[in-house]
């Protein structure tokens, strides 16, 4: 039936899709941390996922990204599977932490991917900017030659963003990336990813347990329910872009945010 | 300058106390840097001056104890006769320590890649660390001769464990979330050891090797006492067998040295290689 629903839509016009989940199920042994997902994620959206605890957030993530195989059900990402997906490189994985090699310097880091693949077949794409460029993109023209131990929390998780676009990919997959981050630091990294997403249209898929957070960055709420975990509900946030810090204040992102609350504390 | 100074006076003032708030600071963090090299040196002399008095006071026989002035005057007078022993026990411990080091890294590197290997050869690994080096050494005599082999050997053998141990535990040390990050990036699993897996264990390596440094001496001197007429052990039993104690005390005195040495070497390579804070 899911599939039946897929073609009507693309066939009505509707945006292509990055990725699509059809009844997948993760389980790790007799454990279902995923049950019968479906989900059709648009190109170019910017979706982010909220839950409470234990709904598969980061699961999802990883069952998207190759990390984890399905137990049933099929997803695929651009038409292909993930495997294949990750082998072209379509899609990029930011993690809570940022996960920089510390004897390598950021630019070095950015690099990394260039670096890596050739091996298992990977045919390596090149951002149209350069590690340099990136950095710049990101905020650390300057710091290319710095060791992650010389950078701060926030600095280091720019790195990780600039890494994750140095193969241009499609489809951004992050983990509560700014998670571990000060507020100040949190919100400065808010608007620069919502830039990073309208520069280079990239469809990015963004757990986090902030409900703020998950207004003000996304088009779509992706809101989980645990035990097992599923989609409960997918919440659409008319808010327009580009979006400011201030947007907050509004009574639109208060009533948004207050709804998503409310459908959290029932899941 | 002159003119500034002309023009606002005040300035001038609130420079000069800033300077002298400086120069203040660099006073304090000078008189730091002395003390930390005063105080133990001073202490050390103090140490020296009593066991001198002591014995000179209580008229210890030199066999039983040497003063330090005498010592001293060993380590001057009879310096060619210690560098003559101090070079073949530099070379069995040096040699053990990269024979033993470079053994104990191989064999971590195949614990780390095959499962089975580990089951198979820790246990074993663990049972020769639990013999004494000392117990250990005849068998090693007579298996090898009264060569530097065997002097070399049993450098390796006491290098080996920890670095065994370490390394491991190096190559291991990947977090999980790195692992993801080489699996995202399709890495292949030589890419995964020489661009993730190695440069992890470096630290943990060179905590490992530092320690090598110290007992591989102690493994070469060893090796001397089972039978050697060259090198620092045998001097040290033939001093002490023929109650030459100020002999005995210069000759453990240059022993130290050589431990020291190898350790500051080992020490610079580390810093020089290791700029990385994890």
């Amino acid at each position: 039936m899911p599939s039946g629903v897929t073609v009507q839509a693309a066939a009505t016009g509707s945006p292509p899709v990055a990725a699509s989940l059809k009844n997948a199920s993760v389980r790790f042994g007799s454990f279902t941390a995923i049950e019968n997902l479906t989900l059709d994620v648009e190109d170019g959206a910017f979706y982010t996922i909220l839950g409470p605890s234990g709904c598969g957030k980061s699961t999802m993530l990883r069952l998207v990204s190759d990390l984890i195989p399905a137990a049933t059900g099929e997803v695929s990402i651009f038409g292909k599977s993930t495997e294949e997906a990750r082998l072209a490189r379509e899609f990029a994985f930011v993690f809570q932490d940022a996960t920089l090699l510390p004897w390598r310097t950021a630019i070095q880091n950015v690099q990394l991917p260039l670096e890596i693949g050739r091996k298992r077949g990977v045919k390596i794409p090149v951002s149209d900017k350069s590690p340099s460029e990136l950095l710049d993109l990101v905020g650390l023209s300057g710091r290319e030659d710095a060791l992650p131990h010389e950078l701060s929390g926030g600095m280091r998780q720019r790195v990780a963003i600039a890494r994750a676009l140095v193969c241009k990919p499609k489809l951004l997959l992050m983990d509560e990336p700014f998670g571990a981050l000060d507020e100040m630091t949190r919100d400065h990294l808010n608007m620069q990813l919502l830039k990073i997403w309208q520069e280079t249209g990239v469809t990015i898929l963004f757990v986090t347990h902030s409900i703020p957070e998950a207004v003000f960055l996304g088009q779509k709420v992706l809101m989980l329910a645990a035990h097992p975990g599923r989609l409960r509900e997918v919440v659409e946030i008319d808010l327009p872009y580009p979006r400011e810090i201030k947007l907050r204040d509004t009574p639109e992102f208060t009533r948004h945010a207050a709804h998503l609350r409310e459908l959290l504390e029932t899941c | 300058m002159t003119m500034v100074d002309k023009a606002n006076p005040g300035s001038v003032e609130t420079d000069e106390s800033k300077l002298q708030a400086l120069e203040e600071e660099r006073r304090f963090e000078r008189r730091r840097k002395f003390e930390a090299v005063a105080i133990p040196i001073t202490t050390v002399i103090g140490l020296l001056i009593i066991w001198q008095v002591g014995v000179r006071l209580f008229e210890v026989p030199t066999y039983i104890a040497p003063a330090p002035s005498e010592v001293a005057d060993k380590l001057v007078t009879e310096f060619p006769i210690l560098l003559a022993n101090f070079w073949p026990t530099l070379f069995e411990a040096a040699l053990g320590f990269v024979t033993g080091n470079v053994a104990a890294v191989l064999i971590a590197i195949a614990f780390v890649h095959s499962k089975t290997v580990e089951k198979a050869f820790f246990p074993i690994a663990v049972f020769i660390n639990t013999i004494p080096i000392l117990a250990i050494a005849p068998i090693l005599a007579l298996i090898f001769g009264l060569g530097m082999t065997t002097k070399v050997v049993i450098a390796a053998l006491i290098c080996f464990f920890p670095t065994l141990v370490n390394m491991v535990r190096g190559l291991q040390s990947v977090s999980p979330q790195t692992m993801e990050l080489a699996r995202i990036l399709s890495a292949s699993k030589s890419e995964i050891f020489w661009k993730i897996r190695l440069p992890s264990s470096l630290p943990f390596l060179f905590s490992a090797l530092k320690i090598a440094a110290t007992t591989c001496v102690i493994g070469a001197i060893v090796g001397e006492w089972i039978g050697a007429d060259l090198g620092l052990g045998a001097l040290i039993l033939e001093s002490m067998y023929n109650y030459r104690s100020p002999m005995l005390y210069a000759t453990v005195f240059m022993s130290s040295g050589l431990s020291v040495l190898l350790f500051a070497i080992v020490s610079i390579a580390e810093r020089s290689i290791i700029r990385w804070h994890t």
